[in-house]
């Protein structure tokens, strides 16, 4: 079945289609990445000193995370999971949002960046890229709307629904499954008795492709070539991104509890996308090690940077939880909001340091 | 005997069921290998395997759905649910099949099923991992909702959820799985579905609360003490079928009460209890009834959950005022 869908690789010995990425996409797809991987490896830390919450790393997934995204344009909609912030920095919402969100500290939108808020319930948000296509292609707009999720997301009813809706609304909607093997300790023999995921596709009459999603390369083509088709009315594609997570599923998880330690040799070593990019933009003549090296130095910079201004912005005021909620806070939060406020007010006299 | 927590509690249940009764099994997400994510199923896989231990994939009203089957077909399914915030894919099962199939059925079928749920704040977790949506659970006709606040009760009711012939919602409240040790016999402990539990008595006021929302109800007690205030607290531990006659019995003692859960407060269990109050106890009442909770926003994020959750000084005022009126 696996051969009907062959795996779509632009980098390597097995390449199967031509590199048509620009170089200067090329180069900031791996910029993009290192920096991904510096600001995981940094946030882990951090985690671990209690100075962020529970932190889902997309340690492994860089060339899926960050080549897709690549492949989209700004008026583009988004819809990611809560492992993809990667995907919606490099879709616009400011590195700082990124990092102000993982602390506790701030939203992870911006009202700038066509990007919903990341999506916790498992593949909830996959009928919301339906919707956003829906509405785009009513309105006449040109642009696709995108939903980032995982091998286990592929087992909701919501997938299931949104991607039927898809079929038949011909929506110009693109399904980035990012297939890293697992979903927390359970592995993706356990999600589906079918040999790939993508084959699910057929079942719905849309569009499938299945992708090297370690070959940043080959994940920005097939972005690019499924918004074309999006957009020519052609209709939906579901994009199996074949992955590995190197690292634990948050910050919260043991990996050692359920995985064996050799399959994860042969994804950090020979599969590692970054090395893999690095590599392949060395040869093509794209990247020269001086610039790697900056690159990397550079990530570091605007990591250390922009988590020191984080660890360093004030608290969001706790009142903020009652903002938003409707745009005309009805009477009743009104009375609520003002109980917070005296209970606060109280708290400060008596010199309280709130937590 | 050995002094254990919650989750070791509620582990203990699970073992021993199993070992009695092989119509026992478990499914839910990373309940297998991985022990469930609190480590509740901890070793049980180990023991009796894939066929009794059920890592499912990642479907909810698959999980709740599949259960129903089972239990109609004569297993006695625990199911789980990894946090209450994702439980609701399986509303559907919950609300069209779940407490119906008795009475739809005249009772040729019975559904004797257990979901496990962790659920409630207080616990630094990401976004939509603390909900505490109780009250919808317990407006479902034809359930049961049970929730423990000591590792004892927690495997006494565990025990008596899944021996019941119907289906028990068994709701964990997460910040006490580890918060506190006491001595739990092995073997089958009896906490009967029902019943609430007094957990201090007191003579001024009634606090009536459940889950991890009675500590908050004791450190309020112990603060009040201090002024010669006798807090009386009433642990539900079953919400449904509510045992309003230990609630009335308390409020007819001292005249005043407050309710305390950590729930959003618009249509809250708060609003039933008071509502029994008013039903069984009205002419005893001093004052009105209060309610302290958390206020009608989504659960924030975690920076600010220990003032969207009721705090001591908030259930302290209420008391006060229930007590000054
Ligand atoms: C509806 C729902 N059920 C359960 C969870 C708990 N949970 C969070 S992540 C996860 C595994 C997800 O795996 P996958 O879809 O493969 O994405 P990955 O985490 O690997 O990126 C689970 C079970 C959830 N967030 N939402
Ligand atoms: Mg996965």
């Amino acid at each position: 079945m696996s051969e009907a869908w062959p795996l779509y690789r632009v980098m390597g010995p097995e390449s199967n289609h031509a590199d048509r990425v620009e170089p200067e996409t090329a180069r900031n797809i791996y910029k993009d990445m290192v920096l991904l991987r510096t600001f995981d490896e940094k946030t882990i830390n951090l985690q671990r000193q209690g100075r962020v919450g529970t932190f889902p790393p997309s340690l492994g997934q860089e060339a899926a995370e960050i080549g897709s995204a690549w492949a989209l344009c700004p008026e583009d909609w988004m819809a990611p999971s809560y492992r993809d912030h990667g995907a919606i920095y490099v879709h616009g919402v400011p590195f700082q949002h990124v990092v102000l969100f993982a602390m506790g500290k701030g939203s992870s939108i911006d009202g700038k960046a066509r990007v919903l808020p990341t999506s916790i319930p498992i593949s909830s948000h996959l009928p919301h890229a339906v919707g956003l296509a829906m509405a785009a292609k009513t309105l006449n707009q040109e642009r696709v709307a995108i939903a980032y999720f995982g091998d286990g997301g592929t087992s909701e009813g919501d997938f299931h629904e949104a991607l039927n809706f898809a079929g038949v609304f011909r929506a110009p909607v693109i399904f980035f499954c990012q297939n890293n093997g697992w979903a927390i300790s359970v592995p993706v023999s356990r999600q589906t008795a079918t040999p790939t995921l993508v084959q699910k596709a057929a079942a719905y009459g849309i569009e499938g492709v299945r992708v090297d999603g370690n070959d940043a390369l080959a994940c920005y083509q097939v972005v690019q070539e499924a918004r074309e088709r999006a957009l020519s009315n052609q209709g939906p594609s579901l994009i199996e991104a074949l992955t590995y997570r190197i690292g634990p599923h948050t910050t919260a998880d043991d990996p050692t509890r359920y995985r064996p330690a050799q399959e994860l040799e042969r994804w950090r070593g020979e599969m590692d996308p970054i090395s893999r990019l690095r590599e392949h933009l060395k040869a093509r003549g794209g990247l020269s090690d001086q610039e790697a090296l900056t690159i990397a130095e550079d990530a570091k910079a605007l990591v250390n940077a922009a988590v020191e201004e984080a660890l360093n912005a004030p608290a969001v005021a706790v009142e903020t939880m009652f903002e938003h909620v409707y745009q005309v806070l009805p009477d009743f939060l009104i009375r609520q909001r003002q109980e917070l406020q005296e209970v606060l007010a109280a708290f400060d006299k008596e010199g309280g340091q709130r937590g | 005997m050995a002094e254990i927590n919650a989750v070791t509690a509620i582990n203990q249940a699970l073992l021993e069921m199993m070992q009695v009764d092989p119509r026992v099994v478990l499914l839910g997400e990373d309940v297998g290998p991985n022990g469930g994510v609190f480590r509740v199923s901890e070793g049980l896989w180990q023991q009796f395997g894939d066929q009794r231990v059920m890592d499912t994939p990642l479907a909810e009203s698959g999980i709740v759905g599949s259960a129903i089957g089972m239990a109609i077909g004569g297993l006695r399914p625990i199911a789980e649910i990894q946090f209450m915030g994702f439980l609701y894919p399986a509303l559907n099962q919950i609300f069209s099949h779940l407490g119906r199939v008795g009475q739809r059925s005249a009772g040729k079928f019975r559904v004797p099923l257990v979901v496990r749920i962790p659920y409630g704040g207080g616990i630094r977790a990401p976004e939509q991992h603390a909900d505490s949506a109780e009250a919808m659970l317990v407006h479902t006709p034809g359930l049961k909702v049970v929730v423990p606040s000591t590792p004892y009760d927690a495997k006494g009711l565990l025990y008596a959820a899944v021996e019941d012939p119907d289906p028990v919602i068994f709701l964990e409240p997460i910040k006490l799985y580890r918060l506190g040790r006491m001595e739990v016999p092995s073997g089958r402990v009896s906490v009967p579905i029902g019943p609430a539990r007094v957990a201090r008595g007191g003579r001024d006021v009634t606090v009536v609360t459940w889950g991890a929302m009675n500590h908050l109800a004791m450190e309020a007690a112990n603060e009040l003490a201090q002024s010669s205030i006798s807090v009386e607290i009433i642990d539900l531990r079953t919400l449904k079928p509510m045992d309003t006659k230990t609630i009335a019995e308390s409020v007819q003692k001292t005249g005043r009460a407050v309710v305390l859960h950590e729930a959003p407060r618009t249509a809250g269990l708060g609003g039933e209890v008071v509502a029994s109050i008013q039903d069984e106890a009205f002419w005893w009442l001093k004052t009105p009834v209060r309610r302290v909770t958390a206020y009608d926003v989504p659960y924030p994020p975690f920076a600010w959950e220990d003032w969207y959750m009721p705090t001591k000084e908030r259930l302290v005022r209420a008391i006060q005022q229930a007590l000054a009126d």
